[in-house]
């Protein structure tokens, strides 16, 4: 490598040098009159504005997307309301301010003051809230006194409002104020201490979707702190909607039929497994979450020994009691152990090893075949059937229909139920089975257990030939301006392998139980409507054999009644399980009853189709709903 | 090696410039981080320790022939280039980019050092590469390379600021290097292609901000927000300022990175247009020394180096504060020697170091 020492100075080096002398120059004394024009002929005009800073940002809220049922009517809206904050560096005397702002909005002065002092970490010129949701006659008495408040401002919020109430609470879920936590987490970066989110439900799982992206303006404001002109404004983008798959008529219908009971209801479309209803009961106002709830009444929705805010539907397990008939009446068959024609006596009682097992009607049923075992609900039947069975093989058909194992419901926290097999047993307990278990579990008690939920999406699945759907609660979300962002189409998860001779067998009886006679599910009938439905009901206590005594209610039985209809091509399933209600024909029929009146008065005429609908609803803007 | 000429032809005005650019840094994020809490290092006395380390490194510069850093570039400036790889892997992400490498207890950006070894390397090819008739276009791929690859490195990290700041060094040494006047046209035609084609690649908020200082209504609540704010910290200071640790806007922390990009305003608003004289006189005293060192040099090494090392120091003091004044786009480039940043110090003093040792040499004809 050679470094020259020679430097020839050409005259274009010459002229670089002077190029470069003069944009040096020129550069600086641009910033030199820039300063000049900033500091010395504007100085004093932005000093004024530097003074408290004059120069605010102002949030404006993106309206949370809108909750839609499956035809599209909103199941949640918005209105006004009326924040105070202060901005604690326009104030120039807080201990005159104090009163009068206690005055005001009627605020405890101790609170208020611990609320200032609390603050202290805070900048001043950054908004302190101090009442949120104001009452109309305070927001008069705030801009009426406006010279006596200094620093004070009263912001509009949107709030969200419920306006069905505790209708599908534990579905829509409820908003709370974001913990320190969620602010930690990337998809929450422009969230400030205070916004809202969902904490439970719809609202919680579809918070991204639903929360929007917030705009604000920038104002320039006097030394009162008042607005006295917008220097720029970005407008917030609502956020997507979002559309369920409920149907609010039938969820109204639901939630009725539920009234003052302890349970859950679960509707389901058994051709796609759309969720049309779905009730728990005791329930809760989200409204009381979204107004910042109180402390009196979060514990109250807390200690309450009923626990309103579980969703019975898919947290609920509960022995199947007689509902499970239909798997070991169809276990039966498959397996070859007997024929429609079998026949076994029914006494009104069983012996087995040194017990008595019992039958439901004390007198017995006499001869009895698998129908009218079915229809009339004959536990001597199963008993000799389950015997016959045994505990693993009756597992099987049970894992194979779903029971056991989560239906996958979107909305997650649901209960897996049990399905108890020899082994499960050894290992849990350390004792081997028991023949006299089999006799149990072939009418649904014993370790069985399960959710509404997953008795909903079994009986769609026996009956609709064979498909598993997975519960689907959503359909899709949807921007404000009507495009499509999501879709969750219907999904069999798993096909169940029975025999259509068995399944049309079964779908028979099951019909007869409601509409003959003699039938256990007959409070369910509704005139010109083919329901097949089989009744439940699962013991809380082993009862001592013969000795009518009276029981406390929080011991009665849990009734149970699981239907579909109409019987040969089902187009909705309905599942009631009452807590402690008694017997399923009676405590839980009739509740199933009132929801397939609705949906038989209904019809199909007025029920259009609801993808059209949802299309027409979304265009519009989920604030004027 | 240093012999006496050498300590009688000491640059003592480009060392006193450059550490009383310096303390007006220190002093200034003293205020604009005020106040210190915390068992941290409070930033000011990182600054302190940084300055004092690129002080030394600055001497250490000056023991050698800044024709030994010239012969050493290209093994430089390969190094810097690993660095920069290395950043994609294992770099420390900040605030939306991945500039840092952490080593141990402390981190810094190869970005900076880039600039220095762009020059050098560029010094290095220039000087050996005369053409009586000037430079071509297919003569100057090389240095097109040279600046394109730690550019678009650069450029994804993202680092907008920097990648204008290597443009603009090369650019300006190219003009000294004697390019064809048709070359220059070229070249002119393929900027006017290439900036648009660029546009696509800009992150949002990059884009933001450039089309934000056109008009700033665009996005009054981010940048618009922030130039607004610089503006009215820069123009409340007036003649005399509020003092220091008086500044209302950079006390309640109104502005962002005012320790950094910032910086500027802090002192505009507390020492006023008498403080903004002072400091902008110091600079532009620096940087109208390196041109003269560069002009004085006696060989061509010296030249270019010194005038690479003045183009970096302009142009970072040029859009830095026309950036705080709202006279240029928000581009993040910091204020040499006075933003708050190690690696830039080092690099800046690195930087001033040799044009102290251009300055010492320019007597000794020795080979």
């Amino acid at each position: 490598m050679r470094l020259k020492l020679d430097k020839r100075e050409t005259p274009e080096i010459q002229k670089a040098f002077l190029a470069a002398n003069i944009l040096i120059v020129v550069a600086f004394s641009l910033i030199f009159s820039r300063l000049w024009y900033l500091q010395i002929l504007n100085g004093e005009y932005f000093k004024g504005l530097s003074e408290n800073n004059r120069i605010r940002i102002q949030e404006i809220a993106a309206p949370r997307g809108t909750l839609f049922d499956r035809n599209g009517v909103p199941l949640v809206n918005s209105f006004p309301s009326f924040d105070v904050s202060i901005y604690r560096q326009d104030v120039p005397d807080m201990k005159a301010l104090i009163p009068v702002l206690t005055r005001v909005l009627s605020l405890d002065p101790l609170r208020l003051r611990a609320r200032l002092e609390g603050a202290r970490g805070i900048p001043p010129h950054q908004p302190l809230k101090i009442k949120t949701d104001i009452p109309r006659r305070e927001l008069a008495a705030v801009e009426t006194r406006r010279m006596d408040l200094p620093g004070v401002v009263v912001n509009v919020v949107i709030r969200r409002n419920y306006p069905y109430k505790n209708l599908a609470s534990h579905l829509i879920g409820y908003l709370g104020e974001v913990s320190e936590h969620e602010l930690g987490m990337e998809e929450f970066v422009n969230h400030k201490l205070g916004y809202l989110v969902g904490k439970y439900g719809i609202e919680q799982k579809f918070e991204l979707e639903l929360m929007g992206e917030s705009g604000g303006r920038q104002i320039e404001v006097n030394a009162l702190g008042q607005k006295i002109r917008v220097l720029g404004q970005v407008e917030p983008s609502p956020g997507n909607s979002v559309h369920l798959t409920l149907d609010l008529e039938l969820q109204k219908a639901a939630e009725k039929a539920m009234a003052g009971k302890q349970g859950a209801v679960v509707v389901m479309n058994p051709q796609n497994g759309d969720i049309l209803a779905m009730a728990s009961k005791p329930d809760f106002d989200p409204n009381l979450f979204a107004r910042g709830i109180s402390p009196d009444n979060w514990k109250s929705i807390l200690d309450n020994p009923a626990r309103p805010l579980q969703n019975r539907a898919i947290q609920g397990q509960y022995p199947p009691g007689s509902i499970f008939k239909i798997l070991v009446a169809m276990a039966g068959l498959e397996e070859k152990l007997i024929t429609p024609e079998t026949t076994f006596q029914c006494t009104g009682s069983y012996p087995f090893g040194n017990r008595e097992y019992q039958c439901w009607k004390k007198e017995g049923h006499g001869q009895v075949n698998l129908r009218k075992a079915l229809v009339e609900s004959c536990d001597i039947y199963f008993y000799q059937l389950g015997m016959r069975l045994g505990v693993n093989r009756i597992a099987k058909y049970a894992s194979a229909a779903g029971l056991g194992t989560p239906t996958g419901f979107p909305l997650g926290l649901e209960k897996t139920g049990l399905v108890p097999t020899s082994s499960w047993k050894m290992k849990r307990f350390g004792v081997p089975w028991q023949g006299g278990e089999n006799l149990s579990i072939a009418i649904g008690q014993g370790y069985y257990l399960a959710t509404p939920l997953q008795i909903a999406c079994t009986l769609s699945a026996l009956f609709n030939g064979g498909k598993y759907y997975q519960p689907r609660i959503v359909q899709g979300v949807r921007a404000p301006d009507g495009e499509v962002r999501r879709e969750y189409p219907p999904l069999v998860l798993r096909n169940i392998l029975i025999s259509p001779e068995t399944i049309e067998f079964v779908r028979e009886a099951l019909w007869e139980a409601v509409h003959s006679p003699a039938g256990t599910g007959g409070r369910a009938k509704v005139e010109g409507f083919n329901i097949a439905g089989k009744t439940g009901t699962s013991q809380v206590i082993q009862r001592k054999e013969g000795k009518p005594e009276p029981i406390p209610a929080e011991l009665q039985d849990h009734a149970w009644f699981a239907c579909f209809a109409p019987a040969f091509s089902p187009e909705i399933v309905v599942v009631v399980l009452v807590e402690h209600g008694g017997g399923g024909g009676s405590a839980a029929a009739p509740l199933a009853k009132k929801i397939l009146e609705t949906y038989h008065r209904r019809g199909k005429k007025d029920h259009p189709s609801p993808a059209r609908v949802a299309v027409q609803r979304s265009v519009r803007r989920p604030d004027e709903g | 090696m240093l012999d006496r000429r050498l300590i009688f032809n000491f640059d003592w005005p480009t060392l006193v410039t450059a550490f009383l650019i310096s303390a007006i840094g220190v002093v200034n994020i003293y205020s604009s981080t005020h106040p210190h809490s915390g068992a941290a290092t409070p930033l000011y006395l990182k600054q302190v320790y940084w300055t004092v380390l690129s002080f030394g490194l600055a001497f250490l510069v000056l023991a050698f022939d800044y024709r030994t850093f010239v012969r050493l570039s290209y093994p430089f400036y390969l190094f810097c280039l690993l660095l920069l790889i290395l950043v994609i892997f294992f770099g420390r992400s900040s605030s939306g980019s991945q500039r840092w490498l952490q080593l141990g207890v402390f981190s810094f950006q190869p970005s900076e050092l880039t600039k220095i070894a762009l020059i050098l390397a560029m010094t290095r090819f220039f000087t050996e590469r005369e053409m009586p008739r000037g430079h071509g276009m297919r003569d100057l791929a090389v240095p097109f390379l040279m600046v394109g690859l730690p550019s678009l490195l650069i450029f994804r990290q993202p680092d907008l600021g920097t990648v204008v700041l290597l443009m603009a060094i090369f650019l300006s040494v190219l003009v000294f290097v004697e390019v064809r006047f048709k070359t220059w046209a070229v070249l002119g035609a393929g900027v006017a292609v290439i900036l648009p084609t660029l546009w696509h690649f800009l992150k949002d908020y990059q884009k933001n901000r450039l089309l934000t200082f056109i008009n700033p209504d665009l996005d009054p609540l981010r940048t618009g927000y922030h130039i607004t704010q610089s503006k009215i910290a820069v123009g409340s200071g007036t003649i005399f300022g509020k003092g220091f640790l008086h500044g209302t806007q950079s006390q309640l922390h109104f502005l962002p990175e005012q320790h950094t990009d910032f910086i500027f305003s802090v002192l505009a608003e507390e020492w006023g247009f008498l403080g903004c004289f002072i400091l902008l006189f110091l600079l532009l005293f620096l940087i109208s020394r390196g041109l003269k060192i560069a002009k004085t040099s006696k060989d061509r090494a010296g030249a270019t180096l010194a005038i690479g090392i003045t183009a970096m120091l302009f142009w970072q003091t040029f859009i830095n504060v026309g950036m705080v004044v709202g006279i240029l786009p928000v581009v993040g480039i910091p204020l040499p020697l006075v933003s708050y940043g190690g690696t830039a110090m080092v690099t800046n003093l690195m930087g001033i170091g040799m044009l102290m040792n251009i300055s010492m040499r320019r007597f000794m004809l020795s080979p």
